[in-house]
């Protein structure tokens, strides 16, 4: 034996150890917002918390596996539009139905994937579309939810949910809270994991994870299912809160797609931290310039293109660049380990 | 040399993303003088070939053509000045016929002696194949299409990259008969080939590289073997 | 009567969503790139058209002066300023850029126009018909765009196989790098294309805005109806195209006469049994 010098991989970095702690810290302060949150903040976070689920789950898709849908608004309103028919017609409590809308969405995406997977690139962005146009044109023809012209949740199921509004909109809040937990850490642990090498090796370079002998194919359909559950299960909290579906609203490519598009790449895409600073920025510009409605959109648009073409990693990945930050280390390095220090900087 | 330089490369290198393949070349040529670039596998001479051409990216004062800085321009801007290259591995353009590809290389109308009629009257038998796929060519008949597209711009140097590889013995040499009447007019040309011997007998000058440096140069006629082992293989 | 009718009718409809692809399909097969924003394009030139028709007092189908080298020179200038910057191995950019544009396009119509429906008056000849058959009729307007259809899908495939100009781009899409060696300029080859779908475009917009009527919204329903008949039809093959965009036509026919909610349900199935049994479309382009 020599000289005690051993290499590891190591995944932490001592930025993304405090963001761990910070990150518990903030857990709990949002458990406990009933408490010192109004309604106003509660419905705000809560659509903060959904709109990063959804964020989080498209990047998934469109980062890592190179799954570019810009039809998830299919899953979104499938699962708005499941939760009700659960609700309605099987007298299932709300909470209930929403995982309940996730397996049935995986089910449904087995059968879309196949058909879809033919189509690459640019062409299976618009193949998504296509299906979610089937989706939404299929649900307008449920009369029992509708038609074209949607329906309510009945007051009855409402208030079966619980007995005073006050905590109702607590049980809601909680809802999409819980719901961002589960996708973080679904999306985290699975990156993390031995699959998430052959996610980001496909992400970085295709043909090259190919020769490696991963099976691109499946692991982008795991992908897939994955997102099409979960993704549907954010619908369904999404139109809980709204307590109104229609097909146009359930279905919205603006509202599901392009803005979650946005917030992703001007976060950056491909990056765990991406679609939070994303959000982040959403909701501060929407807090500004949402009164001017379709300038604001264009303004969006806007800043999407630029960001793509002069920093096509988004704000996160100047940050990460500029200063090698990291809160959520999914990518390994092979590091010198020995007595003297523990870790190595971050790259 | 008493004939004007033509091109001329000043301490010229070349990258691939990290890799750097090319290391401070200077290399020349003289109007109407034949240079043969040898070297071993990956030494670095189709890069050369593209730097030269401006496929690859480079400063404007490291190449001069014409007396002219044209490093810092794109290829289709040098080829317009009367430089081409025939690419390794040929490289005909699949959806287009025999005919058209050989059209589509003198599209910049530059005038001069080469047209459809003279590189048919050079290579004969592509004139049967005129309107058949390019694609459904012998290997050699490519290449003679390759050298054709790229005679019909009427340069004043031609770049050719290996035009013998893959070939059979046999039809090298009919290709390589073609040469002197390629170059009787006065153009100058580069020959980037693997066979030694033959790289020699046909030209005045030669390079030889090796691991993206020059590691020999001098007059065809005068090179020992002996050296020419040494810088090719470095040993 | 009314199946057969509704078949007739169908087809004639194809010829519009040929119009849609046409376009789609070009800039596909010179640069590999599709341009999601397409059918805020066709919506942008059905714009255009009325502003025309609404200042100048020209018939619609004489809009096409002012609109189509309008239409090519935004496409020109697109390309070059925008789009070159985003073509390469990687599929994000382009697709995101024109996602981008989408928006901007749609929101900037919405802003000055608002969300009214709009259509421009062609005059009697909305109304005319020819009586094929005991009743059944032949719309003058539908027919026409048929014609113009055809006629479109015959120049452009004259350009492409019988012009310098197509050679060009064939060569170009084959391998740009040597393209360059016979001194092709790809980033203005790549603009005369866009600008070249763009003026395919322009004519498809013209007649949206008379066939139908329209509004800033309609745009990413024209990009799938041109995308379904583009993979209907097989890449890369124009003639194919049609066929798929009669195919697509006559679905939606067939259903709306079942049911008229299914018109656009059924158009969308025939594309998803299309890429089901045939994923390469009815028509592929053999490649050389
Ligand atoms: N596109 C590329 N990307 C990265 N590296 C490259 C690329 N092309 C060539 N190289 C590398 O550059 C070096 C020089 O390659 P080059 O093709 O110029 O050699 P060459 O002398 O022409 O060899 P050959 O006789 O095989 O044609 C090699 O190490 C090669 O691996
Ligand atoms: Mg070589």
């Amino acid at each position: 034996m020599t000289e005690a010098t051993t290499y590891r991989v190591i995944q932490s970095t001592p930025s993304s150890q405090m963001a761990a702690l910070a990150a518990l810290a903030l857990l709990v302060i949002l458990v406990a917002a009933p408490w010192w949150a109004g309604r106003g903040d509660m419905r705000l976070l809560s659509e903060i918390f959904l709109y990063l689920s959804l964020a989080v789950l498209w990047n998934l898709l469109a980062g890592y596996a190179g799954l570019v849908s810009v039809g998830q608004q299919a899953f979104v309103g499938f699962g708005g539009y499941g939760l009700f028919a659960l609700a309605m017609f099987l007298g299932l409590h709300p909470l209930l139905a929403v995982p309940l809308v996730g397996v049935a969405a995986a089910l449904i995406a087995i059968p879309i994937a196949f058909l879809i997977f033919r189509l690459s690139g640019a062409y299976f962005a618009i193949g998504t579309w296509v299906i979610a146009e089937v989706f939404r044109l299929s649900f307008a023809q449920v009369s029992s939810l509708g038609g074209g012209s949607g329906t309510s949740l009945p007051i009855a199921i409402v208030k079966s949910m619980a007995g005073s509004r006050a905590l109702r909109d607590s049980i809601s809040y909680w809802a999409a809270l819980a719901m961002i937990v589960l996708v973080l850490a679904v999306v985290y642990l699975w990156l993390r994991s031995r699959h998430g090498i052959s996610l980001t090796a496909i992400r970085d370079n295709e043909l090259a994870a190919r020769s490696l002998g991963i099976d691109v194919w499946w692991t982008k359909f795991w992908v897939y299912l994955v997102a099409a559950a979960l993704t549907a299960s954010v619908g369904a909290l999404l139109f809980l809160q709204k307590l109104r579906i229609s097909p146009d609203a359930a279905f919205n490519v603006n509202d599901w797609t392009a803005y979650v598009i946005f917030i992703v790449v001007i976060g950056g895409i491909g990056t765990m931290e991406g679609p939070l600073i994303g959000t982040l920025v959403f909701f501060l510009l929407r807090g500004f310039f949402a009164d001017l409605g379709t300038v604001y959109l264009m303004v969006l648009g806007a800043v999407a293109i630029v960001v793509i073409l002069k920093a096509p990693r988004g704000i996160w990945g100047y940050i990460h660049d500029r200063y090698g930050l990291t809160l959520f280390p999914v990518s390994r390095r092979v590091v010198k380990f020995d007595s003297s220090h523990k870790n190595e900087n971050p790259s | 040399m008493p004939e004007p330089v033509l091109l001329q490369t000043h301490d010229l290198v070349a990258r691939y993303g990290d890799f750097q393949a090319l290391f401070g070349i200077d290399f020349s040529v003289s109007a109407g003088e034949v240079v043969a670039v040898i070297g071993a596998n990956g030494a670095g001479k189709s890069t050369l070939m593209k730097a030269i051409i401006g496929l690859l990216p480079s400063p404007a004062g490291s190449v001069l053509y014409h007396a002219k800085p044209i490093g810092d321009l794109a290829a289709h801007e040098i080829t317009h000045l009367g430089m081409t290259l025939v690419p390794e591995g040929r490289q005909l353009f699949p959806s287009l016929s025999v005919e058209e590809n050989l059209v589509i290389g003198g599209q910049m109308n530059r005038p001069g002696p080469w047209s459809v009629a003279a590189v048919y009257d050079l290579f004969p038998v592509l004139k049967q194949r005129r309107h058949q796929p390019s694609t459904s060519l012998s290997g050699g008949q490519q290449q003679m299409v390759a050298i054709g597209r790229a005679l019909m711009s009427n340069p004043d140097l031609i770049l050719f990259d290996e035009v013998s590889l893959g070939l059979a013995p046999i039809i090298i040499n009919d290709i390589y008969a073609a040469l002197p009447r390629i170059i009787e007019q006065g153009m100058s040309a580069v020959i980037v080939e693997q066979d030694i011997s033959r790289a020699l007998a046909v030209s005045d000058r030669a390079y030889c590289l090796q691991e993206g440096r020059i590691s020999l140069e001098g007059p065809s006629g005068c090179l020992t073997r002996a050296a020419v082992n040494h810088a090719y293989f470095g040993v | 009567m009314d199946w057969l009718n509704a078949i007739v009718q169908g087809i004639l409809l194809g010829g519009l969503y040929a119009l849609f692809a046409a376009g789609l399909s070009l800039i596909f097969g010179v640069m590999r790139l599709v341009n999601v924003a397409h059918g805020d394009f066709i919506v942008l030139a059905a714009f255009l058209a009325l502003v025309v028709t609404q200042s100048t007092g020209l018939h619609p189908f004489m809009t096409f002066i002012f609109v189509i080298p309008l239409m090519a020179g935004l496409g020109y200038a697109l390309q070059r300023g925008l789009l070159n910057q985003t073509l390469g191995h990687a599929i994000l950019p382009p697709l995101l850029v024109t996602f981008g544009l989408s928006v901007i396009l749609q929101n900037g119509l919405l802003e000055i126009f608002s969300a009214d429906n709009q259509k421009m008056d062609a005059g009697p000849i909305e109304t005319m018909s020819l009586t094929v058959a005991e009743g059944l009729n032949i719309g003058v307007m539908p027919l026409a765009v048929f014609v113009i259809a055809i006629g479109v899908i015959t120049s452009l495939q004259w350009m492409f196989y019988g012009t310098a100009l197509g050679r060009a781009f064939r060569a170009t899409s084959d391998n740009q790098q040597i393209a360059q060696l016979m001194g092709l300029n790809n980033r203005h080859i790549f603009g005369l294309a866009m600008a070249l779908a763009l003026v395919v475009v322009a004519i498809a917009g013209i007649f949206l805005g008379m066939r139908t009527s329209f509004d800033p919204s309609v745009g990413p329903g024209r990009l799938i109806f041109g995308f379904e008949a583009v993979i209907i039809g097989g890449l890369g093959n124009l003639w194919g195209t049609l066929i798929g965009g009669i195919l697509l036509g006559v679905s939606q026919n067939i259903g709306a006469q079942i049911n008229p909610g299914w018109q656009l349900l059924a158009g969308h199935l025939t594309f998803l049994v299309v890429l089901a049994v045939r994923p390469r479309g009815l028509f592929p382009k053999v490649d050389g």
